[in-house]
């Protein structure tokens, strides 16, 4: 672990050297993520509703999957971009180190513009959290940190997922994104608007659902029965992770060298 | 202009090449497609009142643009073009008899023209059989249909102009992404491609009609399934040719002004 946050630093300097592409990145980030959330907006000034859902409500579904996404695109961002690392034969290096390969690819890359992002999300999480009416528990901020906690975990299983795809076909898969940023567009919504085959293969297959559908409903009181059920949801995202783990080490045995 | 013919070709050949990457462009878009036709079906059953745009022309909206998604956008990158001015390499393309505005647009336009070749028929088609609430409806009539496709070149020629203004911005700030991204999250925005701007504001619709950018995306497409009505499609176009028009002209200027400053360094 101390490894892991020298190596953070050690970008983090790098990358400060360009200080006016660094800012205009991080204010380019968290113009995207606004631009979505504007367009929202405008859809529930238009509409009111949807299928029962208040504004703040889905703004919290909206803010907790962002944060969730921008945290990972911070840190996990050397698997994103494995396709490279793999096409280019630097990870060679990586295996003759005597550490584990998931540490070092995980610090190969950290993008600290991504913060914007970050930044702005959690934003619009403390405005729909402050303008919804809640009774809080320590039960309840507890499920809030869960979420998003789990919902990194969902992200990077993905982004470890597809990296071990990198071992067979050298080149990065686009039809990844559609988990990854697929995912996160559909997840901004609750999932109960969806159709019962969308739902299900994204509360069973990929746990999206499981951080911020299902546990916000807990928060929001909307639950029957047993809570607790709907509390715990999001500790999928750890079960989530460690099949992709155990995929990555299968990997690692299959690669081969591009030479170079 | 034959010269310009052939950069176009060569382009076009050369961007046939990545099947691979059109397949996968597909199935994201696909993808991409029925999540948002769900959103806005959720959206729809149970809107208070008549929204200005029904169902069926909202799913044709949606499905044009996944189809056409290419030719549209503003964020398609070329960054053999903005490397060109960061590395200096431009000194090669001034030594060339041509003028480098119509070079390069000739290069963008190849582009996305090959991009959306590959990718548009495959979604159009399958869209087109598709049950019931996702189907993409034919156009009203012939004479819409055929408005639409002029409608869509000039839209096409509309954003390859735009782009044009964001590569020579590049020369002023040497950082391609930033620029990129600014233009792109706006353009995006300003051009529906995120909500359909009938559904937008009142005060927002008002500016957004006074921009080019609702021309290259959102007045094709509803020209398509007669949200707009020929006569109103016919005064449109009209303002299509009127915008392109002036955004050569500037555009020439400014690259002509931005050229005339260039220092390229040695190496």
């Amino acid at each position: 672990m101390r490894l892991y946050w020298k190596y953070v630093w050690i970008l983090f300097k790098s990358q400060m050297q360009y200080r006016a592409s660094f800012w205009l990145l991080t204010l380019g980030q968290c113009l995207t993520p606004l631009a979505v959330f504007a367009g929202l907006y405008f859809l529930f000034e238009r509409f009111g509703q949807i299928r029962g859902w208040s504004f703040p409500e889905v703004a919290v579904c909206f803010a907790v999957i962002h944060t969730a996404f921008a945290i990972t695109e911070c840190f996990a961002r050397g698997f994103d971009l494995f396709s490279t690392m793999v096409g280019q034969g630097e990870f060679d290096r990586v295996l003759v180190r005597p550490r584990g390969t998931i540490l070092q690819v995980l610090g190969s890359k950290f993008e600290f513009a991504r913060a914007g992002r970050l930044l702005q999300s959690l934003l619009v999480l403390f405005f729909a959290l402050s303008s919804l009416t809640i009774e809080w528990t320590p039960l309840k901020t507890v499920t809030l940190i869960l979420m998003i906690s789990c919902g990194v975990f969902i992200f990077t299983g993905i982004f470890i997922l597809a990296a071990t795809f990198c071992f067979w076909t050298i080149q990065g898969l686009e039809v990844v994104h559609i988990l990854t940023d697929g995912g996160k567009e559909m997840a901004q919504y609750p999932l109960n608007i969806y159709q019962k085959w969308v739902a299900r293969f994204f509360t069973f297959v990929i746990p999206f659902g499981c951080i911020n559908y299902l546990p916000l409903m807990y928060i929001l009181d909307k639950t029957e029965g047993n809570g607790i059920l709907y509390m715990l949801a999001p500790t999928a995202g750890i079960i989530f992770l460690l099949p992709c783990l155990l995929v990555w080490n299968i990997g690692v045995r299959h690669y081969r060298s591009t030479g170079s | 202009m034959r010269m310009y013919w052939s950069v176009f070709k060569l382009r076009l050949y050369n961007g046939l090449q990545y099947r691979s990457a059109a397949l996968a462009g597909i199935v994201t878009q696909f993808f991409w497609g029925f999540i948002a036709i769900m959103v806005f079906e959720a959206f729809y059953s149970q809107a208070l009142s008549q929204p200005p745009m029904s169902l069926p022309e909202l799913i044709s909206y949606i499905w044009l643009k996944q189809a056409f998604l290419i030719l549209v956008i503003l964020w398609l990158r070329d960054s053999e073009l903005s490397d060109l001015i960061t590395s200096g390499n431009i000194a090669y393309d001034l030594c060339r008899p041509s003028g480098i505005y119509n070079f390069w647009y000739a290069k963008l336009l190849a582009q996305r023209l090959s991009g959306a070749a590959l990718r548009c028929s495959p979604i159009l088609i399958i869209s087109f059989f598709l049950p019931h609430p996702y189907r993409l409806m034919s156009p009203p009539d012939s004479f819409a249909f055929w408005l639409f496709i002029i409608s869509l070149l000039l839209g096409l020629l509309l954003v390859t102009a735009i782009s044009m203004l964001i590569y020579i911005s590049v020369f002023a700030t040497l950082s391609p992404s930033g620029s990129f991204l600014m233009f792109a999250v706006l353009g995006e925005f300003l051009s529906g491609m995120i909500v359909p701007i009938p559904l937008l504001p009142q005060w927002l619709q008002q500016i957004l009609y006074a921009l080019p950018f609702h021309f290259t995306a959102d007045f094709p497409f509803r020209v398509y399934s007669g949200h707009i009505p020929a006569s109103e499609a016919l005064v449109g176009i009209g303002i299509q040719m009127i915008w392109l028009a002036v955004l050569f002209v500037v555009g020439k200027w400014l690259m002509s002004r931005a050229l005339r400053n260039i220092v390229v360094q040695g190496g």
